[in-house]
This record gives structure tokens, C-alpha cells and sequence, in this order.
């Protein structure tokens, strides 16, 4: 079934997912589906805000990928951080808050550009803790911290992959047009 | 990550154009990339010019070498190889950019810190774009974030984050400041033209605005001094008028229109024109002297007679010119009674001023009818002393008695006279200065009996010219052609930023006159011109140029403190000292008079200034012992002792403050 070969849209989508072109339109509608199910769920969770909703309208005809791009690179930078901050803790002589709390600054502040809201909660409780002197506190927070993290990690990607289906999808009915 | 090439990404949201100054070329710095990409996108949904650096250093290395290419900074606090405010002091020192920080901290002390360290802005993570919302085009929302200077503005539509604590951080507008309008003379002239071409009652800025075609002139601006050109107009009309009742209105005109005025540099002069004695034109005349000589002392009086008579002509026309016309008459008669010994002090101080100032009104009072037509001119930029002669000749042709011939009659008035052709008799040495030498400045005020309730009044006034015309000049036999030097005090008067108390020396006078801005001003210098002139001529007869030149230039001292002080009643003081002490004329009333008397017209400042120049022998204000013989005017009012001025400082040139009490102009700053 090649008979978009000589569309500019590519057919890959259609041979890649193994339906029948005409189902390809209920296969986007569920992938919509979905993806609206996964969004509303972290954003009632309090997991996201709408500062993710903000980057979604950043991406546009330029950088279709803008969202996944930028949360990518926050969850590289992140995992360092978080790193960071576990080795810091766990350190023998506790050096002080001081070196943390830049730490957990960025943390913070990347973690809020993103719209991770639960994520930014976190670190004002492990701020608080760091505050307070209270190493047992910090990671306390810091286990929260990682928890949350691990979870939003989960959950982005596979909004990611359903978003990436919806544009194979998206793809895949131009051959219908023929 | 390294510095990304900066690129300006169209996006369709045009519409986000007209609210946001596109093309804005920001440079974003921070340590976090995942920060630095979405500010860099939002920058970019903005359509600015985006570039970014994750290093303190980097971004540095990137200003110094493109000083100029970049608009505005944003920068995080906190970096790995360098503070954000260590960058934000380097980038204020070295650059002077505006330099917004941002943080996920949002602590107290952070931002506090980040304001003194001269942030113009910090925001707090996350950064949201307020202009994600609003795609449509909301132009009411966000004009008046870009009427305002640049930069700021998008700050301004970029939300901050949600908890909004740094708001109360923000100075963003308030550390970009709008370069304050000068209106020089022949941008006022430029703005007469227009106006007249509309049409006064039809005059809208906008209208006006197109005409001038002025780069950099904003619609704000030309309502303001539209607004004030206007009251200036009515105010004229007003006061010529009322040449008969000059005292009354005189105490209270004045002090009305200097509550008013005192904000503007012009209200001395305006307070001059409103006790009627000084024309505009005089006092523009003796601004113009004054403030040809920054240095001279008298020339404080001058530019505040010039400020004055600026804003005379803007604020307070109707007043200025009853004031004037009162003035003169004090100024004629009362002058050397009146004048307190304060009063007389300050006017030595301003020494030459009166000179210049008798000049001027000489002068100007020898062009009385053209007073309207040269004040204006007087507005015209004036190298010293061209403008007398050139103005002050071709103005005042036919003024019947200019007020400011008498004062330039005497030894200036020749020169005067001479240069601007005014054929106008200035009058004998009516204006005798005080001690100044100010012979020639004969105040015309001894001619003039009828100070043309400071007719002199910026041309645009008929009634300024009835003013000059009051006759007092028209018998000065002196040269003072009128206000060839008193024109320059119109320049003077109008360039209120420029005048300098200090410059006011007689020599200067002629200098001076070529200072005001506004041909407005000038009429108000020359009422204050005026009203000196009319003080010394009251005080008697110029004994010498250099009397009238004293006086004139005291009176331009004068003037220029009025126009400091904007208080009339100080340049009258002023112009009071200048002629000799013995001019007490109250300032107000003085200054009334003798501009709207003795300046009828531009008097060309040349003349004036040369003929100050000449004059000032050993001008030495005597006290009290002005007499002003000749001065016929009646109804001059004089001042009584005790007349408190106002003291007025021109903040931008933090000049003088002019005591409430001793009128002594005081340089503050």
C-alpha cells in the first residue's frame, strides 16, 4: 500500500503502525484521548501547572518538539542535581547548607520553568529542612524530592510517546487523501 | 552550553508586535539550560532578538565585544563561576544596560539585594509570558508599557511568576527615564508656526506634532507646552486689557500665578508679566542678557525673568500681562522709592542683570507694538546680541513708546538702537538703574507713561504692544531703538535650561539674549525686561549706560531669579537691585512694568549687550536712589517693602534658590 510514494508525506506512519490506512483516524482520536487523560491526571494530581501549559504553546511550526526538548534537558540536569544533592547529604563531614541550597536553587528553578509543580513543593519543604539545620529532615526531603521526580519522569514520558504516536498518526492520513 | 547565535524568529503571532518593541535584543544568561531555552523561546514568541549564554564570563566577553548591539540583560542570580549581581554590576558599570535578574529564590533579602545593586527588575522562576495569553492584539493593555522608554516595556508584559513577591521589586520603568523635553527656542517656533498654520482654536497636539515634524518629540510633550502656550495667550489678551488697573490685580495676580508657575522655570517671569510692569519682552530682554553670562550673577535674574517670561507666555498669559502692566507703572514710578534695600541688594548682586534687563526693556519698550511679533522672535535662538539687533530692530519699528527704549536710550540704547535700526526712541535715560551702569538704559519707563500693561507680552499679543507703546520709550531719545538688546533676554528667557544665573554679565547681556528658547519666553524675559526697565526708569533716569545696563542687567538677574523662582515679585525684587537699589520697586510690579514698558519688542541683544557693555562703568547700585525721572507711567504699582518672593530652584540647573525672605539669590547646587 504505497500510494502516497509519490506524496511528499512520508507513509512510514501507515506501514509502521499496521493498520489499515482508514483506521488511522481512530487510532489519532484515541491517541488524543489519551494524552488529554494523562494531562488532566498529573494536572489535577498537582503534579503539573500551567506553566506546562505555557510551554505547550511555546512549541510551534519551528520546534514542533519544543516541549519534549526542554523537559528532557530538565531531567538531565535534574538527575545531576538530585545527585548532587544526595552525595552532599550523605557526606561524611557535612560541608553545610550552603553548597545545597544552590543545588536545590536550580533544582527549584528548573523544576518550575518546567511547571512541576509537586517537584517545586518538595524542594521548599527540603529548603525548610536545610533551614531548620535538620539533616534528617533534608533527606527526608530529599527522598520526597527523588520520589516525585521519579514519577514525573515516568509520566512525561509517556505522554511523550503518545504524543509521538499522534504525530505518526497525524502522518499516516494523508495517504487516505488520495 | 555555549553562546547561541542570537535569531529573531517571526512567529505569526504578529500581532504581538504592536505591544512588544520587536526586535529587542536581549541577552539571557543563565547556568540552568533548561531555563535558558524557554526564556529564549518566550523572548523569541516576542519577536526579540535572543541570545544566550549559560556563563557569567561568556556573557561578559559577549557585551564588551557588541557594547552596543544589546537592549537589555536578563541574568540569573545565582551561577556557578560568578554572582549574578557581580554580573549585574559589571554589566551596569561597564555597559549601562538594563539588567533584569531572576531567580526560583524569591527571599526578601535577595531581591532587596538585587534591586540596590541596580537591577531594573527581578523575577522570579517561573517565568511566565504574559503575552501567551494575549495573542490578540490587546493594545490598550500593554500601549502604555511601550509608550514609555523601551526596555521596560516587555519586562512589564512578561508575567512575573505567579507569587508575585518581586513585584514589589520592580523599578523597571521608573530607572529608565525620559530624557526631559528642552524647549528651545526655535522648536518653539517650529511649534508657533504650527499652531498658527492650524489654526489656535483647531490646534491639536497631534496635528501640531505632524507639522513640527520634530524627531523625538512625543504628543505628550507638545500637549504640555501647548497647554501652556495657550494660557500664555489668554493671558496676554488678558492683560492688555487691563492697563489701567494695574495695582490691584498686582499683589494678587501675582501670587496667583505664581502658585501655578512656580513649578516652572518661566513663573518668575510669569509673576513679573502678571504685576504687569514687566513685559515678556523685557523680561525676556533681561533674561536674555543674563543669561548670556552664565557667570554674572545678574544673569540669574534674567533667566529667571526669561523662565519667567517663558512660562508667563505658557501659564498665565492673562495674568502675566495685567501684572505687567501694572508692573511697569510701579516700576516707572515706584521704583527707586519702592525698592527695598533687599531688594536693591539682590538687584546689585544681579548688577549687570539690570542692565541688560534696562536694555532690554529699553529696548523692548521701544518696540512695543512689535513686542507680540519680535518677543516671539526673541525666542529665537540669539548668538548674544544678534537677536537684539535682529529681532528687536526689525520687531519693534513702530512701537510707540517702547518701554525698554528709555532703558537702552542711554548709553545702550545707542548701540542698541544702532544695531537693530529701531528707530524708536528709547526715551531719554528714563531707567535709572541703580547704580549700574546702565546710563543708557534709560528706562523708557519715564516715557513710557503708558506701560503698555506689558503689551510686551510675547508679540503674539496685541496688547503687549500697547504696552510698549505706553510711550514711555517712544520719547527715549536714546539709540535704544527699543529692545534690540532686550531681545536677546527673550532667548534668554526662553532657553530656561540654558540660562545660567552665572552668565549674567552686562557684557553678556547681548550674549544672553540669544539663549531663550521660546519666543514665548522671551516676551515673559521681556516683561520682566519690561517691568525692570520700568523700575529703573521709574527710579530716574539712567544716569549712564552703565546704569541702565546695571539695572538691566540686574533686572535680567533678576529676571533669571524670577524665572528660578518663578515668582515674579522675585525678579521684580531682582530687577529692583539692579537698578540700583534704589529701585524698589516690588518685584512683582517692576517686573510687570518695565518688561511689557521698556521691551517692547526684541531688542536686539547685541545692541544690548554692547550697549551694556558700554555702560557698565562701574556700575555700583546705589541705594535707593533710582530716579526715574520721566517714567510717566501711572499706575505702576510699587511693591512695598516686605514683599515676599518666592523661591524657586531650577532643579536641572540646580541653580539659585531665592530667599522668601532677603531675596537673595542664593545658589543652591
Amino acid at each position: 500500500m504505497n500510494f502516497a510514494k509519490n506524496r511528499t508525506v512520508s507513509t512510514v506512519p501507515a506501514a509502521k503502525t499496521g493498520l489499515p490506512v482508514w483506521m488511522m483516524g481512530l487510532v489519532a482520536d484515541r491517541l488524543r484521548a489519551d494524552a488529554n487523560r494523562l494531562l488532566a491526571f498529573l494536572f489535577n494530581q498537582g503534579i503539573l501547572d500551567e506553566q506546562f501549559l505555557q510551554l505547550q504553546q511555546l512549541r510551534d511550526e519551528s520546534s514542533p518538539n519544543f516541549v519534549s526538548e526542554v523537559v528532557n534537558i530538565h531531567f538531565h540536569e535534574s538527575e545531576k542535581l538530585l545527585r548532587n544533592l544526595r552525595s552532599l547529604l550523605m557526606d561524611r563531614e557535612f560541608s553545610g547548607y550552603n553548597k545545597m541550597g544552590i543545588h536545590l536553587n536550580q533544582f527549584m528553578g528548573s523544576s518550575s520553568s518546567i511547571g512541576a509543580k509537586r517537584i517545586r513543593n518538595a524542594c521548599f519543604a527540603f529548603r525548610a529542612a536545610s533551614e531548620q539545620n535538620s539533616r534528617a529532615g533534608c533527606l527526608r526531603a530529599l527522598e520526597l524530592l527523588e520520589h516525585d521526580y521519579c514519577f514525573l519522569k515516568n509520566k512525561l514520558h509517556e505522554l511523550f510517546q503518545i504524543q509521538q504516536q499522534r504525530v505518526l498518526a497525524a502522518g499516516a492520513r494523508y495517504p487516505m487523501q488520495n | 552550553m555555549s553562546i547561541t547565535s542570537s535569531s529573531a524568529a517571526w512567529k505569526p503571532a504578529d500581532v504581538v508586535a504592536d505591544q512588544f518593541p520587536a526586535g529587542l535584543r536581549v541577552l539571557v544568561v543563565d547556568d540552568d539550560p533548561t531555563c535558558l531555552m524557554i526564556l529564549e523561546n518566550m523572548l523569541r514568541t516576542c519577536l526579540y532578538e535572543v541570545t544566550k549564554c549559560n556563563r557569567a564570563e561568556t556573557a561578559l566577553s559577549i557585551l564588551r565585544e557588541n557594547k552596543k548591539w544589546f537592549d537589555v540583560v536578563i541574568s540569573d542570580v545565582h551561577m556557578p563561576d560568578m554572582d549574578g549581581f557581580k554580573l549585574l554590576e559589571h554589566i551596569g558599570l561597564e555597559m549601562d544596560l538594563p539588567v533584569i535578574m531572576m531567580s526560583a529564590d524569591d527571599g526578601k533579602h535577595v531581591v532587596m539585594k538585587g534591586v540596590t545593586h541596580g537591577a531594573c527588575d527581578y523575577l522570579i522562576k517561573p517565568v511566565r509570558s504574559v503575552e501567551e495569553g494575549d495573542r490578540q492584539p490587546k493594545q490598550s493593555e500593554d500601549a502604555d508599557y511601550l509608550s514609555s522608554a523601551n526596555e521596560g516595556n516587555w519586562r512589564d508584559s512578561k508575567k512575573r511568576k505567579d507569587d508575585e513577591e518581586e513585584t514589589d521589586e520592580r523599578d523597571d520603568t521608573s530607572t529608565l527615564k525620559k530624557p526631559r523635553v528642552v524647549w528651545s527656542v526655535e522648536l518653539h517656533q517650529q511649534f508657533v508656526a504650527a499652531v498658527n498654520q492650524v489654526g489656535i482654536d483647531k490646534a491639536v497636539p497631534k496635528k501640531i506634532l505632524e507639522l513640527m515634524n520634530v524627531p523625538g518629540l512625543t504628543r505628550e510633550n507638545v500637549a504640555s507646552h501647548l497647554q501652556k502656550y495657550r494660557l500664555y495667550l489668554r493671558r496676554l489678551s488678558g492683560v492688555s486689557q487691563h492697563q489701567s488697573n494695574l495695582n490691584p490685580p498686582f499683589i494678587s495676580p501675582q501670587d496667583a500665578t505664581f502658585g501655578p508657575l512656580s513649578s516652572l522655570n518661566g513663573l518668575d517671569l510669569q509673576a513679573l508679566a502678571a504685576t504687569g510692569q514687566l513685559s515678556t519682552q523685557s523680561l525676556a530682554r533681561l533674561q536674555a542678557a543674563g543669561l548670556g553670562r552664565p557667570t554674572a550673577k545678574s544673569s540669574i535674574p534674567m533667566s529667571l525673568v526669561d523662565q519667567r517670561n517663558i512660562f508667563s507666555f505658557e501659564n498665565q498669559k492673562l495674568r502675566f500681562e495685567e501684572g505687567q502692566q501694572q508692573q511697569q507703572i510701579n516700576l516707572l514710578h515706584g521704583i527707586p522709592t519702592n525698592m527695598e534695600p533687599k531688594q536693591l541688594a539682590s538687584l546689585q548682586h544681579s548688577g549687570p542683570s539690570i542692565g541688560n534687563m534696562n536694555m532690554q526693556v529699553a529696548s523692548h519698550g521701544a518696540q512695543n507694538n512689535q513686542n507680540n511679533s519680535s518677543l516671539m522672535q526673541m525666542g529665537q535662538p540669539q548668538s548674544s546680541g544678534q537677536i537684539l539687533s535682529d529681532t528687536t530692530v526689525s520687531h519693534f519699528p513702530g512701537r510707540p513708546s517702547s518701554m525698554g527704549q528709555p532703558i537702552l536710550s542711554n548709553g545702550m540704547a545707542a548701540s542698541v538702537a544702532s544695531r537693530n535700526g529701531i528707530s524708536e526712541n528709547i526715551g531719554g535715560p528714563s531707567y535709572n538703574p541703580v547704580s549700574q551702569a546702565s546710563s543708557t538704559l534709560n528706562f523708557p519707563m519715564n516715557h513710557t507713561s503708558e506701560l503698555p500693561g506689558n503689551s510686551f507680552l510675547l508679540g503674539s499679543n496685541p496688547g503687549i504692544s500697547s504696552f510698549a507703546s505706553k510711550g514711555a520709550f517712544q520719547d527715549v531719545s536714546s539709540e535704544i531703538k527699543g529692545s534690540v538688546i532686550f531681545i536677546p533676554c527673550y532667548d534668554i528667557f526662553n532657553d530656561l535650561n540654558q540660562h545660567k544665573p552665572q552668565s549674567w554679565e552686562l557684557q553678556n547681556v547681548g550674549m544672553t539674549f540669544s539663549a531663550p528658547q521660546h519666543s514665548s519666553s522671551l516676551q515673559g524675559n521681556l516683561h520682566i525686561m519690561q517691568s525692570v526697565s520700568v523700575q529703573q526708569g521709574s527710579s530716574g533716569q539712567m544716569n549712564g549706560h552703565s546704569r541702565s545696563a546695571a539695572v538691566v542687567s540686574k533686572a535680567m538677574f533678576s529676571a533669571e531669579d524670577i524665572k528660578e523662582h518663578g515668582n515674579a515679585q522675585n525678579i521684580n525684587q531682582h530687577l529692583n537691585n539692579l537698578v540700583d537699589n534704589a529701585i524698589r520697586v516690588k518685584s512683582e510690579r517692576v517686573y510687570d512694568t518695565s518688561p511689557a514698558n521698556l521691551f517692547p519688542d526684541h531688542f536686539g541683544q547685541e545692541d544690548l549687550t554692547s550697549a551694556l557693555v558700554k555702560q557698565q562703568v562701574g556700575i555700583a547700585p546705589t541705594a535707593n536712589e533710582i530716579d526715574f525721572d520721566g517714567y510717566s507711567i501711572d499706575n505702576i504699582p510699587i511693591p512695598s517693602a516686605g514683599t515676599r518672593v518666592s523661591c524657586y530652584f531650577r532643579r536641572d540647573r540646580g541653580l539659585l534658590g531665592f530667599c522668601r525672605v532677603c531675596f537673595e539669590p542664593t545658589r543652591i547646587g
